[in-house]
């Protein structure tokens, strides 16, 4: 488990103690395409680090279906609503290909973090990364960069 | 300054209120152009705009023009049909440095109508595939709608040597490909980019957000070469127009190093 | 007109006209087929238009320039160049204000574009000023100096007869001295007449600048110069020097106005701006053109004329996605920073004859030098720390 945590971008250059954290909390996953992996609304119990396939998240809209705001794949991580009270997912996320996922279990991170604020240290800025890059192409989508 | 005249001897309806118009000159005398460059196509009668040459360099005798339909000018030259007649005066510019790549991975990152200027470098590089490391074009567009070529992408998606990428800002029934600004598929190019050349084409926003990314992945600014676009009258810098700075960017551009223009990009009016 | 004349080369010491030699000097290069142009007082200003005699020159007429303000004045002498400048330069006959670039004609779908150059006349410019020649050096080089030398300009141009006058009597609003361009033509002339009014004999002192000016004067009547119209002609361009109404220092204008790209004057400035583009129509190295289209009525002919543009207008900017300055101290900056440094690194030269026309004709009285010193006394502020 450690050696697929440490392949995966997201989880680069932490310290072997950290790892060795991570990984008591994290298996592997496999999820065919089609697949529901997140529901809006449903407890937020974990989050994957993509090794592989192609995700959609958006939200399901009446008349519409589900409305795709945007895909990501391997390197990247789906999912941080596990990190924040009430714990709840606010979008819904489909696997668009087979899916290989490392999926890390969030109640038990969340003990491990109280317990090691160097690791809740270590996650919090990991996330705050994924957050500040989001925001970053929400900003590009809101301001229309393909308008000329 | 003299239009040279030219017959339209295709019409291509593309994607996104777009047109490609095949050209030939009247008088037999086509003139070779470099990747990058741009043609002055005069619709008579109507005025004159700056258009990308977006074919491919090795094929003598015609001219390529993909338009976007926005104004008047490109509007009535959108509107031709083959057998009529244009103006052109050109090719003008500083091209795409493609040999700057050779030996070294690429990244093609595409914005909207940003594709049509930098399609003579995929047939460039394409031609000449063993000069270069991994090729990656990525591409993105407002909908599925505004997607410029998606045949021509398809078929190079299946070549296997090129990796293409593309996007879309907003999700459409049946679009099955990637959602969100192009930048996102950054992360799909795998491996260290320190070596990479860059050339990114779009809007000027677009440029921005893509230079950037590509500097968030290692790439040098001066790696990144982007294509800038400015109100161009004479295309010979001695309307005044184009100015940028120091820059006459009919002449001195419309391709620029990033590193070059970045601190000028970000003076408002400049 | 030479176009590099060397100074140090010998020149014979020259001559001296009197004013019926002035007429024969005028009447010599009518002979020689110029279309000879020189200053006349016309709707209250000196402009530069066809003359036929000495009668048709300012005699007498003086002007007052200040920021905002132009007006004739009686000088208390007879001097025919005894104004400063006209407030429009030579360059509506160089590189006219509209000139047509070609005609185009559409049959049965079929385009002929007719791009038979107009005939140009030689022009002889009498009464050109040191710094008009400067200007006329900087447009040069923007039409000439270029990969794309411009035919319309390069026409009109090549067989120009240059008579310099030596400026007696500076504006208010000049400042040639400090950037170099006058108040004495040094080169670029075929004949130079320095005025020497007062005293027993209204006369020109005649300095040749060119084989052509040699032989054109040979042709017309005049004296040797002596030692004392020598004297007398150094003394007036010394009594100009120190008349100048203005200066601007250069040291370091080029990178001064580049690293305050950013700064509160360009707004201070701007708002007082009116963009209405007096400062670039009167600016005699002011280049920018539009390209216009149009279609003749009754015979469905397609017409392109160039005609002058100014960077204060909105559209000047302007692209299909919108304007790049929306705004007047964008504008503003935009002219200041062309004129003062950018064209430093595209003609290799300051865009800056030091006229003064930009001031006085500018409505609101904006004066560029005094925006080139405001912007350096809080930069020396900004860098040295050091108050003044």
């Amino acid at each position: 488990m450690r050696e697929l945590l440490v392949e995966h971008p997201f989880f680069a250059d932490l310290d072997s103690e950290t790892l060795d954290l991570l990984a008591g909390c994290a298996r592997n996953e496999r999820i065919g395409a089609g697949a529901r992996i997140l529901h809006e609304g449903d407890p937020a119990n974990s989050f994957y680090a993509i090794r592989e396939g192609k995700i959609a998240l958006g939200s399901y809209v009446p008349g519409r279906g589900f409305t795709t705001v945007s895909t990501i794949g391997a390197g990247e991580v789906l999912g941080w609503s596990w990190l924040f009270p009430p714990y709840k997912w606010h979008f819904d996320a489909e696997a668009r290909e087979d899916v290989s996922a490392l999926s890390l279990d969030g109640a038990c991170l969340r003990a491990k973090c109280d317990a090691d604020p160097k690791l809740g240290y270590h996650l919090s800025q990991r996330f705050a990364k994924v957050m500040e890059a989001r925001l970053g192409i929400t900003l590009a989508l809101l301001v229309d960069i393909y308008h000329s | 300054m003299i239009p040279r005249v030219h017959r339209v001897r295709e019409r291509i309806q593309e994607q996104g209120d777009s047109v490609t118009l095949v050209i030939e000159p009247t008088d037999g005398e086509w003139k070779p152009f470099e990747s990058g460059q741009f043609n002055m196509l005069w619709a008579f009668g109507v005025g004159e705009v700056p258009i990308s040459i977006s074919g491919d360099p090795s094929e003598p005798g015609r001219v390529y023009h993909t338009i976007h339909d926005v104004g008047a000018a490109t509007h009535a030259l959108c509107s031709l049909t083959p057998g009529e007649e244009l103006g052109v005066r050109g090719p003008f510019g500083r091209p795409w440095d493609v040999n700057a790549a050779k030996g070294r991975d690429v990244v093609l990152l595409a914005g909207g109508i940003g594709l049509a200027p930098l399609r003579p470098v995929v047939y460039e590089m394409l031609a000449r595939r063993a000069e270069f490391g991994h090729i990656a074009l990525l591409v993105g567009a407002r909908t599925p709608g505004d997607l410029l070529f998606p045949d021509e992408l398809k078929a190079w998606r299946e070549r296997g040597d090129i990796q293409v990428e593309t996007t879309v800002d907003r999700y459409e029934l049946g679009w099955s490909g990637h959602v969100g600004v192009v930048t996102t598929l950054m992360p799909l190019v795998a491996g260290d980019m320190a070596q990479t050349m860059g050339f990114v084409c779009g809007p000027e926003i677009m440029m921005r957000f893509g230079a950037r990314s590509l500097m968030d992945r290692g790439v040098s600014e001066d790696d990144i070469q982007v294509s800038l676009e400015r109100n161009m009258q004479c295309a010979v810098e001695q309307c005044g127009h184009c100015q940028f700075g120091e820059f006459f960017v009919c002449s001195d551009g419309p391709v620029f190093r990033w590193g070059r223009v970045a601190p000028m990009v970000g003076v408002r009016e400049l | 007109m030479t176009p590099t004349a060397d100074p140090t080369q010998k020149r014979p010491l020259g001559g001296v006209l009197s004013v019926e030699g002035l007429d024969a000097l005028l009447r010599q290069l009518q002979d020689r087929g110029y279309l000879v142009i020189g200053p006349i007082v016309q709707d209250g200003a000196v402009t530069y238009e066809p003359i036929a005699s000495h009668q048709d020159l300012p005699r007498g007429t003086g002007d007052e320039q200040r920021p905002g303000m132009y007006r004739l004045r009686r000088r208390d002498d007879d001097a025919f160049f005894g104004y400063a400048s006209a407030p429009a330069s030579w360059k509506r006959y160089l590189f006219p204000a509209r000139s047509p670039l070609f005609r185009a004609e559409r049959s049965e779908g079929s385009i002929q574009v007719d791009d038979t150059p107009p005939v140009q006349p030689r022009y002889a410019f009498v009464g050109v000023r040191s710094c008009e020649l400067a200007a006329i050096a900087i447009q040069n080089r923007v039409f000439l100096d270029s990969n794309h030398p411009d035919s319309t300009y390069a026409a009109r141009s090549k067989d120009l007869f240059v008579v310099a006058v030596s400026c007696s009597d500076p504006a208010g609003t000049c400042f040639c001295q400090s950037m170099g361009t006058g108040p004495e033509a040094q080169a670029m002339f075929d004949l130079r007449l320095t005025e020497l009014v007062g005293g027993s004999e209204h006369r020109f002192v005649v300095t040749p600048g060119s084989p052509a000016g040699e032989q054109v004067l040979a042709a017309v009547p005049h004296r040797p110069a002596t030692p004392a119209d020598v004297t007398a002609a150094t003394e007036v361009t010394q009594r100009a020097k120190e008349r100048m109404g203005r200066s601007m220092d250069v040291t370091d204008v080029h990178d001064l106005l580049l690293r305050n790209r950013e700064h509160p004057r360009w707004k201070d400035v701007g708002s007082r701006c009116l963009a209405c583009g007096n400062c670039t129509f009167a600016c005699p190295t002011c280049f920018c053109s539009d390209s216009e289209d149009a279609n003749e009525l009754g015979t469905g002919a397609a017409v392109r004329t160039r005609a002058w543009a100014s960077c204060f207008g909105l559209d000047y900017s302007s692209m299909h996605g919108g304007t790049i300055r929306t705004t007047i101290p964008g504008r503003y900056r935009q002219w200041m920073t062309h004129k003062l440094a950018t064209w430093f690194d595209q003609f290799g030269t300051s865009g800056c004859a030091g006229c003064g026309r930009c001031i006085t004709m500018c409505p609101v009285g904006i004066d560029i030098t005094e925006e080139v010193k405001m912007i350096q006394e809080s930069d020396r502020v900004k860098t040295t720390g050091e108050m003044q």
